[in-house]
């Protein structure tokens, strides 16, 4: 992790005395006198579910977009594309987050964790199994976020991460309904199948205890 | 989103000097509030100085018994830490009263302190904003304020600053340690951090351009019961209509900071000496001089229960 992190910025950081990331300007029709904003382009290794790759990208690709529209792992969802919706949710270096707010060249060196990394068709994830069993969604747009997000859930809970209905501060929280709803309150799901959701998380963290 | 270009500083004071030497720099941390307005264009910078190398994600003990947050402290990170949860737990509880979990992930410390109001306003590019485009007026004032400011605003702007954490911090006598160009460091108690609108709602805290903030620093804990209690449209991951921070004393003297009505964290110290009298006489002198609209006069009793709630619960042992 370290040494590929040491990796990526050497590579990022190389291009020129100024250490900004900008390496190149594709050509432009834009008139001399009035040019338009030009896109600047910068290097990305990252590693998306095992597999390291090195990528040129525009400096205002969201990791979102790099992910679907760059590696095609297009398991994440673009929902309200401004953090309010967790469909977006992946898990880098163990934390969810929303990837439509974060930038790619932000996560150069990360390790990413996507819906297709947790587990496929054959080997799903314990999560995964329990979303199936339980009829966790309806439409699925929201579901790869929910997973996800749901996965990082059950580890800062067995992290001792404290949530809004922790009673006690001091102790470790308890994995409970009220626990779970609360610390999955921003992953939206607009066909209401929140009641099998809950269902499958608290199945899925009953397996895990 | 506009083209800009990024790079990622290499020391604190290097940062500083790039942001005051290069037009349209911002720096960037969490980016959570930021990248959400560069989508928008409300923020446009040409060039993002990104912090993550810079070490300022560490919790350290001061040498007079205080905490030292780092300015790229996540927000879950800062909620979690042991200390905190024991000895600053209005800090925790309001933290974890914000955002959703993903987004406190990412978002950080010194971004917290600079995140900018939720006025649907400044949000639509559409309407006038004196924040947005100063000179261009005010759409709030007059259109829809049910969330908005009800004291300390001004004619050119009613909007409010959003944050949780800032109210915690602000009855914790917060002090924001910055660095400029030259490698001057600064301390900036919490209470001269942000700005009253004025004529320049655009300006929102005393930074300096190109001025980094490099942490937070809490005084020794001063326990009693503390309790952030918020009140919003939906029980989780919602903005406070009125919420309140506060640390209460066993003799019932204490500490509050009110959030969802002012420009900053409203803290009034003849209201903080009026705790022992109740809610009433402490939301009264809290907020003397308000000017609610219409749409938000409901927040000037909304005040005085909410604290009058947290009181009650402090008498009763139900804090942290």
């Amino acid at each position: 992790m370290h040494d590929d992190f040491a990796v990526s910025r050497r590579v990022v950081l190389a291009s020129g005395a100024a250490s900004a990331v900008a390496v190149g300007v594709p050509g432009s029709t834009a008139d001399a006198a009035n040019p338009a904003p030009q896109p600047m382009v910068a290097q990305v290794a990252i590693t998306v579910n095992g597999t390291k790759h090195s990528i040129d990208v525009d400096t205002r690709t969201t990791l979102l977009d790099l992910l679907r529209e760059r590696l095609q792992l297009t398991g994440t969802k673009k929902g309200c594309d401004h953090g309010q919706c967790g469909a977006c949710t992946v898990i880098v270096d163990g934390q969810r987050i929303n990837s439509c707010l974060s930038l790619a060249v932000m996560h150069a060196g990360n390790d990413v964790t996507t819906i297709e990394g947790l587990g496929m068709p054959g080997q799903l994830h314990p999560m995964q199994a329990a979303f199936v069993k339980h009829d966790g969604y309806q439409c699925g747009y929201c579901t790869p976020g929910q997973i996800c997000s749901a996965v990082a859930v059950l580890n800062e809970m067995k992290a001792g991460a404290p949530s809004h209905v922790t009673a006690d501060l001091t102790r470790k929280p308890r994995v409970t309904p009220e626990e779970l709803r609360e610390r999955m309150s921003g992953n939206i799901c607009r066909c209401g199948a929140y009641a099998n959701i809950a269902a499958a998380i608290a199945d899925a963290a009953g397996q895990r205890a | 989103m506009k083209p800009f270009t990024y790079q990622r500083a290499t020391s604190a004071p290097d940062a500083a000097a790039v942001a005051a030497r290069t037009p349209g720099a911002r720096f960037i941390a969490g980016g959570t509030n930021l990248l959400d307005l560069m989508k928008l264009e409300i923020e446009a910078p040409a060039h993002l100085i990104d912090l993550q190398d810079l070490r300022l994600d560490r919790i350290q003990r001061t040498d007079d018994g205080g905490l030292r947050i780092g300015a790229t402290v996540t927000n879950s990170a800062l909620a979690a830490d042991p200390t905190v949860r024991r000895d600053y737990g209005v800090l925790a509880r309001a933290i974890v009263a914000g955002a959703s979990g993903q987004l406190r992930n990412k978002a950080t410390t010194a971004g917290n302190l600079l995140q900018r109001t939720r006025c649907p306003y400044f949000y639509d590019t559409n309407m006038p904003c004196n924040k947005r485009l100063p000179g261009s007026g005010c759409a709030a004032i007059g259109g829809f304020s049910r969330q908005l400011g009800i004291i300390g605003t001004s004619d050119a702007c009613i909007a409010t600053y959003p944050g949780d954490m800032g109210q915690a911090l602000r009855v914790l006598d917060a002090v924001v340690e910055t660095v400029n160009a030259l490698g001057d460091v600064r301390s900036i108690p919490i209470a001269d951090f942000h700005r009253l609108w004025g004529d320049t709602p655009h300006i929102e805290t005393n930074l300096q351009a190109g001025e980094l903030i490099t942490a937070v620093t809490l005084p020794k804990p001063i326990g009693g019961t503390h309790i952030y209690r918020k009140v919003r449209d939906r029980a989780s991951y919602a903005f406070a209509l009125v919420s309140v921070a506060a640390v209460i004393q066993p003799d019932g003297t204490g500490r509050l900071s009110v959030g969802g009505i002012a420009p900053k964290p409203w803290r009034v110290a003849a209201a903080d000496d009026a705790l022992p009298g109740g809610a009433r006489a402490a939301a009264a002198l809290l907020l003397a001089g308000s000017r609610p609209t219409e749409d938000n006069k409901f927040k000037v009793t909304l005040v005085e229960r909410t604290l009058a709630g947290v009181l009650a619960d402090a008498q009763a042992g139900k804090g942290s």
